[in-house]
């Protein structure tokens, strides 16, 4: 239906117009490219710039939350462990100064080569991981601290002591935790989002995404290796469940999209760094004033409509 | 990870866990220890096999019957159906899954909630259905745990749980994994109000739904041999390539390791939500 299509579109247009996330960041230039990029998804059915995403989300050179936080923080001290049994690298928290003043930063933390990966754990946290995050939300709220989140992780790790530790609970825990603070809080998607682990940082007052960011219940290959029974099918899959910012934020998910330099955050880290940045503050500058108490009950508000309901 | 690096101290292991049960099995053919049952039988025993205490499932509306009081549950958010965000479709859409398991179930969605008495103790009832396209949970299920927690708020009840599912419903797309923040802000509201919530975890718990309100209860148990892992058994061995123990995931494994109150078993269910509702009474 080329109508309702174009019905959609115009609407995701006009959202996106009226974000106040993206002043400051070549609004117009970000405009002109968006209604060149929804013009193509009208022709299209998206398929390929949603794969295009998940390409750029897991882009090798993609910056990651280390090299933001060297960029756009100050002082930055690090935090290291949970205070119960380990410090869990694929999970970095710590202190720092973002326009000037002092915030807690939570985010996930791939690595750049193999050994690094391998003591990242790919960016695969276990609940050690989550646990920490806690610890570093707790001293958010009592020093009245806003929190920044980063997310970037295929997903919680699935292995057995992760399980023995109670992987599912931590990242249950983790949520209820983000769920209560009266500091403010914002999340960022700067990479994958996948599923639990992504949500376990990412219950916050904003949440944003990069444009070249996904955020999704499952990943592409999950998915079509239970649907379709084929892990090759991944491209179909992602096609189905629309992992993609734009969709996110159409769907009511997250608050707005932080623009990328042309060719996706990778290609320029200190630019990516610094729309980032305004992004991030852009979102404080809205919940800033906010009662805490309110701030904690728009928050519930904000996920209480999430989701789409027939009735007979 | 305890030296900040490297493999975690992964348990000795011998074994790998069992593999289920082939499809083709009869369902009331006991996978524990063979023997074969009559629905009549089953039925007596509460669905636990008489021979080696094998824990069959249960349906959402039997589990009703098990545990509340004759006549007293009333259901509500019976009209609630599960809409096509995305248009979803893999190599069936998504309206057709949902309309044969309407069909095969007889239920709305994977999950039925409304206020009951248990021993006479008053608590909204919200139980889950496996049956119903594995449990899964999408908006509908997130929106009538939602109202069911509010129900317990203003009614100053507390909130039982009963869960059985695969996780969150993938055919939702990020609406599905939405769903993990918004059952649990519902809880937060529910603790606020100064209410309850007893979570009963039964086979298998996995994914989303433990990652979410099943493992935010105040009191949290789980039936004999209840799968509770957030990652399940086949994902865990293929990307890790670890060995299984043998009771994997299983509630006996979380109860050991400090992530449930109890094993409760079938028999002895209501009345331990009894005797809890009669202590969380306000």
């Amino acid at each position: 239906m080329a109508n309702e299509d174009e019905l959609r579109l115009r609407e995701r247009l006009s959202k996106l117009g009226a974000m106040k996330l993206l002043r400051g960041t070549k609004l117009s230039g970000e405009l002109a490219r968006l209604q060149d990029q929804l013009d193509h998804l009208q022709a299209d059915p998206s398929a390929e710039e949603i794969w295009q995403s998940v390409e750029l989300a897991r882009h090798a050179d993609r910056p990651y939350t280390l090299d933001y936080v060297e960029r756009i923080f100050e002082d930055f001290f690090e935090l290291h462990g949970d205070r119960g049994r380990a410090d869990d690298l694929a999970l970095v928290t710590g202190l720092g100064k973002l326009g000037g003043r002092a915030v807690v930063l939570v985010g996930h933390q791939k690595g750049r080569d193999l050994k690094e990966r391998t003591k990242r754990n790919f960016g695969m946290a276990y609940p050690e991981g989550y646990r920490k995050a806690m610890r570093a939300m707790a001293l958010a709220e009592r020093h009245g601290f806003p929190l920044v989140t980063l997310v970037d992780t295929p997903g919680a790790y699935p292995g057995v002591a992760a399980e023995q530790h109670g992987q599912g609970g931590a990242i249950a825990r983790s949520q209820a935790a983000m769920v209560r603070l009266r500091v403010p809080t914002v999340a960022c998607v700067i990479g994958e989002g996948g599923s639990g682990g992504a949500v376990a940082i990412a219950v916050a007052d904003r949440v944003l995404m990069q444009e070249n960011a996904i955020y999704s219940v499952i990943s592409p290959e999950g998915c079509a290796a239970i649907l379709w029974r084929d892990a090759g099918e991944a491209r179909k899959a992602a096609a189905a469940f629309k992992p993609d910012a734009v969709h996110c934020l159409e769907l009511g998910v997250i608050d707005g999209i932080v623009a990328e330099p042309e060719g996706g955050a990778h290609a320029d880290a200190d630019a990516a760094a610094q729309l980032l940045e305004q992004g991030i503050l852009a979102a404080f500058e809205e919940i800033d004033s906010m009662d805490p108490s309110d701030r904690r009950r728009e928050r519930r508000a904000k996920y209480r409509v999430m989701g789409v309901l027939a009735s007979v | 990870m305890s030296s900040g690096q490297g493999r975690v101290d992964v348990e000795v292991e011998s074994k790998r866990a069992e593999e289920p049960t082939p499809g083709q099995a009869h369902p009331n053919t006991c996978p524990g220890c063979g023997s074969h049952y009559r629905d009549d039988e089953l039925e007596q025993t509460l669905r636990v096999c008489p021979q080696c205490g094998h824990h069959f499932r249960v349906r959402a509306r039997d589990r009703i019957d098990q545990l509340a009081d004759a006549g007293s549950f009333s259901e509500e958010d019976i009209e609630l159906r599960s809409a096509d965000p995305l248009a979803f479709f893999d190599l069936r859409p998504y309206t057709e899954r949902l309309a044969e398991a309407e069909i095969d179930t007889g239920l709305g969605d994977a999950i039925v909630c409304g206020s009951a008495q248990i021993e006479e103790g008053d608590c909204q009832l919200a139980v889950m259905d496996f049956a119903f396209m594995g449990g899964s949970m999408g908006s509908v299920v997130g929106e009538k745990f939602v109202r069911a927690c509010e129900r317990a708020s203003t009614a100053g009840t507390p909130l039982v749980s009963v869960s059985a599912s695969g996780g969150a419903r993938m055919q939702e797309g990020i609406l599905a994994l939405m769903q993990l923040p918004k059952t649990i802000c519902a809880i937060d509201e529910l603790h606020e109000s100064g209410g309850a919530m007893i979570s009963v975890l039964t086979h298998p718990t996995t994914g989303g739904v433990l990652a979410s309100f099943a493992s935010l209860g105040d009191v949290v148990v789980a039936e004999p041999g209840a799968l509770m892992s957030f990652a399940g058994p086949r994902v865990v061995a293929q990307t890790t390539r670890e060995k299984l123990p043998d009771d994997f995931g299983l509630a006996e494994s979380n109860y050991r390791y400090g992530h449930l109150d109890g094993i409760v078993p079938r028999g002895e269910l209501r009345p331990t939500l009894g005797r809890l509702l009669r202590l969380f009474a306000r």
